[in-house]
């Protein structure tokens, strides 16, 4: 609903942004696709050339690269599992009554705030250190043997770490949502007799799932990218244990300066990626015409 | 100055044609009511004059000059929302000095502009308040304050009443007229009321699905409505309409009846009450009559008539209003 | 519902719900008192860490030692600077998409949430090259660029959610009162988004000062901000644990503080609106 003249301001300007965003998604990925189609090594320059599907065909023939896709998965799963459920059980929580909830709710959502390289760094010394952290304290003073968290269990610890500092996202979100909850609506049904387990099954549980579906997809989106954490942890250690793909290609690209197998490992976490992108987008969509 | 003269005036988001094609001509000074249905295209009528949406096709002129292509803010006319919009960072005396604002006027004229529209409207001493501090009524003062200050070629009012409680609704309505009354500005005003319509206008149009179906003064349309659609929509209660039989004795597709005009205690017609509602000062009947079908009469406060009582009636012959096939009045 | 909770059910929730909040603010807590603590007593059990003397030895340390202050100033050019530039462009942008909807209007804004979803690792290769290739590696203006364009598509969509709210009727108002468009956009729009976009800019210069690979990957020493800093003690260095702590907590203190004033629109911001 408009004139002529306010749409064309409207078009010049919008188009900042469009061609900005066209130009940063089309360049380098234009780029990587056409580096994955070539033998290219940063240690040889000059001497690309045309490899075909070769390097598809290494990378997902590498071992490497189905540990690194399994880690991934874990990774993913392990930290929404913790954060999803854990966040449910604590929005409920904080959502009753109590005194002190603005401080609580502070002290919850402070983790979020960290950032990546400082949250993995203080969870690898002060608590996971088996000599000087805050755990193998612990199990000293309880008389066991403490334990090398990121050495035996390297990817539990890194899931740890990451569900941390991803637990007060899920909680804030699914806390917005239960206190959008229509209270009309409950006291209907308490009218209609429903006991409130009935009523916390059948009113509060389809009202959060909208709000666990878009923490789900949304957190996917950055779990699939997890690299700061593993970098300054495990170095995606020991062995492969705790490398994910984000890690992997980082250290065939610029590690073995391997141009051609990393950007063919890029557009392998591009596709996985779109895969999950394409579920959130119909989410968001459907949600932008109420 | 504020006359205003459409020609030919169309407008179509795509292919849907809201507007097929409309003349009309609005004289200086006039109150003119659009009045219509929801979704008859009145309100996008009026925004087209404003020039907030451009005109698919046609010229628009107002005092003779051609504005069809001129921004809302060069055309002179002030326009009243109906959400107000006024603007919820500013104060009352912001709101109303922002048109002078922009118009580049000196801050003194603009103080004394101000001051003079808010005693006007007795909002003098709400000048340093927010519009979210004030009431219904007040914020409407407020849109009308800043419109007047402009001293507009024309008003343009988009349904501005639909907000406010009934009460409200008829002592703003008769600021409205007595507004219109001392400033003698042309006033162009949209409402799907017509009781709106009836009370404020010196000239109604009457719009369905984009076109004019009629224009004339109230008592006009009251008296000769020019069709079934005028005819249903101007008056409360609806006229009764009868179809068949009945119809054709008087040579017509469909006579019409106003509830006023149907006489109780003898007549051609006889029924048996559905509904009464005693209102003190009226009576409103439901009436089945058979072979003519429901009729609504009103009768005098006295009217002692309940449910399932029998009554006779008899329409007043010289308020009888005939339409053919088509719809239209027959002379 | 107004009714009275009884006391013992509040005292209950209140117990759970504060220890709970204790547990996970625990290790920033614990990180903060551990940077008043001189580096043997760091290393010592907690309780005996508790006990020993306050000292703000490693805060000195930490400045005189490294070029935390560098590191500091150039996080506060990335976040502001790239929250500046993404807001200038996308300011008009979200006016027009709010205030002039077209028929594409929602497959555009769709459009610029999808390039969110492409992984970093998927252009990792050609950013390295062509920063390198342009002389930007290291450089605070490759990485302000990088940041703008990553974080662009949710400064438009969280601008285009506040500005939806702003009844059209206000801006078409602004016009009759004749307004021209910079007058409407900075007399009337702007005011009225100020919260709107306030909140925009904080949820922004966080998700900046936090961003963790592209200022691991496209920075070393000169342009590095707070992340590669800290990342830099992962080496042995991070041994040094009262230092370790005061480094982190001056990193992490400025953004708990601004993340503090927009937890409400964060949910926002973060579910590009789908919940509020």
């Amino acid at each position: 609903m408009a004139t002529a003249h306010s749409r064309t301001a409207a078009r010049l300007m919008v188009s900042p942004a469009v061609i900005l965003l066209f130009l940063w998604m089309i360049v380098p990925l234009g780029m990587t696709i056409w580096f994955s189609f070539l033998r290219y090594n940063l240690l040889t320059p000059g001497n690309e050339s045309f490899a075909g599907f070769d390097n598809y065909y290494y990378f997902l023939t590498n071992a490497a690269f189905w540990q690194a896709l399994t880690n991934t998965l874990t990774l993913v799963l392990g930290v929404l599992a913790i954060t999803v459920i854990g966040g449910v059980l604590l929005a409920l929580l904080l959502d009753q009554p109590f005194w002190g909830q603005g401080v609580v709710r502070v002290m919850v959502i402070a983790p979020f705030f960290v950032m990546p390289t400082v949250s993995a760094l203080v969870w690898k010394n002060m608590f996971m250190n088996p000599v000087n952290g805050m755990f193998a304290h612990i199990a000293k003073t309880l008389g066991l043997q403490p334990f090398d968290f990121l050495a035996h269990a390297p990817l539990a610890s890194i899931i740890l770490i990451v569900a941390w500092s991803w637990l007060p996202f899920s909680t804030l979100i699914l806390l917005t949502a239960l206190q959008s909850l229509d209270r009309e609506q409950q006291e209907a049904a308490e009218m209609d007799g429903a006991s409130p387990l009935a009523r916390f099954w059948y009113l509060t549980v389809p009202h959060l799932t909208r709000s666990i579906t878009v923490v789900v997809l949304i957190q996917t989106i950055f779990l699939l990218s997890v690299f700061a954490e593993i970098l300054v942890t495990t170095n995606g250690g020991p062995g492969n244990a705790s490398t994910n793909i984000p890690y992997l290609v980082y250290a065939q690209s610029l590690l073995s300066f391997d141009v051609g197998g990393g950007s063919a490992g890029g557009i392998v976490a591009v596709i996985l990626a779109n895969i999950v992108a394409i579920f959130l987008m119909r989410m968001i969509g459907k949600n932008l015409e109420t | 100055m504020g006359n205003i003269t459409l020609s030919n005036v169309r407008k179509s988001f795509g292919e849907t044609h809201v507007i097929p094609g409309i003349d009309l001509a609005i004289e200086e000074g006039e109150f003119v009511v659009f009045v219509g249905p929801s979704g008859c295209g009145k309100s996008t009528l009026l925004r087209l004059i404003a020039g907030l949406e451009d005109i698919s096709a046609g010229v628009i002129r107002i005092d003779g000059q051609d504005a069809t292509a001129l921004p809302p803010a060069k055309r002179g006319l002030a326009m009243v929302f109906q959400s107000y919009a006024l603007y919820p960072h500013m104060s009352v005396r912001k709101n109303i000095a922002f048109p002078l604002k922009m118009a580049g006027l000196d801050p003194a004229v603009i103080e004394q502009k101000v001051a003079n529209a808010a005693k006007v409207l007795n909002l003098s001493n709400y000048l340093d308040r927010r519009p979210g501090q004030l009431s219904g009524g007040q914020r409407q003062r407020v849109a009308i304050g800043r419109a007047i200050v402009r001293e507009p070629a024309a008003f343009l009012f988009d349904e501005p009443l639909s907000n406010l409680d009934a009460a409200l609704r008829v002592s703003m309505r008769q600021e409205i007229s007595e507004l219109h009354q001392t400033l003698k500005t042309t006033m162009i005003y949209v409402t799907h009321d017509q009781v709106e319509a009836m009370t404020m206008a010196d000239k109604i149009v009457v719009l369905n699905a984009g076109r004019i179906e009629q224009v004339g003064s109230p008592l006009d349309l009251y008296r000769a409505p020019a069709n079934l659609f005028v005819a249903g929509f101007i008056g409360s209660p609806k006229m009764n309409f009868i179809t068949g039989a009945e119809a054709a004795k008087h040579g017509a597709t469909t006579i019409g009846i106003r509830p006023e005009h149907v006489m109780i205690g003898d007549g051609p017609w006889q029924g048996t009450v559905g509904l009464a509602e005693h209102l003190g000062s009226d009576t409103f009947l439901k009436v089945e009559v058979p072979g003519v079908g429901t009729l609504t009469v009103r009768g005098g406060g006295e009217v002692g008539l309940h449910h399932g009582d029998t009554v006779r009636l008899a329409p007043q012959p010289d308020k009888l209003h005939r339409f053919d096939a088509n719809g239209l009045a027959m002379k | 519902m107004s009714r009275k909770t009884t006391q013992t059910r509040r005292t209950v929730v209140t117990i759970a719900a504060w220890s709970i909040g204790f547990l996970i603010f625990f290790p920033i807590l614990w990180t903060i008192l551990m940077s008043f603590k001189s580096e043997g007593d760091a290393i010592k059990a907690p309780l005996a860490m508790l006990t020993s003397p306050w000292s703000l030895e490693s805060y000195h340390e930490v400045q005189e030692r490294s070029n935390y202050a560098l590191h500091f100033w150039n996080s506060v050019v990335l976040s502001v600077g790239s929250t500046i530039a993404a807001l200038i462009i996308a300011v008009p942008a979200a006016w027009s998409m709010a205030f002039v909807p077209g028929k594409r209007t929602k497959d555009l804004l769709m459009w610029m949430l999808s390039t969110k979803m492409m992984p970093a690792v998927g252009v990792l290769v050609p950013m390295y090259l062509l920063f390198r290739d342009f002389g930007l590696l290291d450089s605070r203006a490759g990485l302000v660029a990088v940041l703008t364009l990553i974080n662009l598509p949710i400064v438009v969509w969280m601008l285009y959610t506040y500005f939806k709210e702003i009844p059209g009727e206000i801006l078409e108002a602004a016009r009759m009162d004749g307004a021209s468009l910079r007058a409407e956009i900075l007399y009337v729009l702007t005011p009225m988004a100020v919260p709107g976009i306030a909140s925009t800019m904080l949820l922004n210069i966080i998700l900046a000062w936090n961003e963790a690979f592209w200022t691991l990957q496209l920075t070393t020493s000169k342009a590095a901000p707070l992340t590669q800093f800290i990342a830099s003690y992962s080496s042995p260095e991070g041994l040094f644990y009262a230092k370790l702590s005061a480094a982190s907590t001056m990193a992490i203190a400025p953004i708990l503080i601004l993340g503090w004033f927009s937890q409400k629109q964060l949910v926002r911001g973060l579910t590009f609106g789908a919940v509020k």
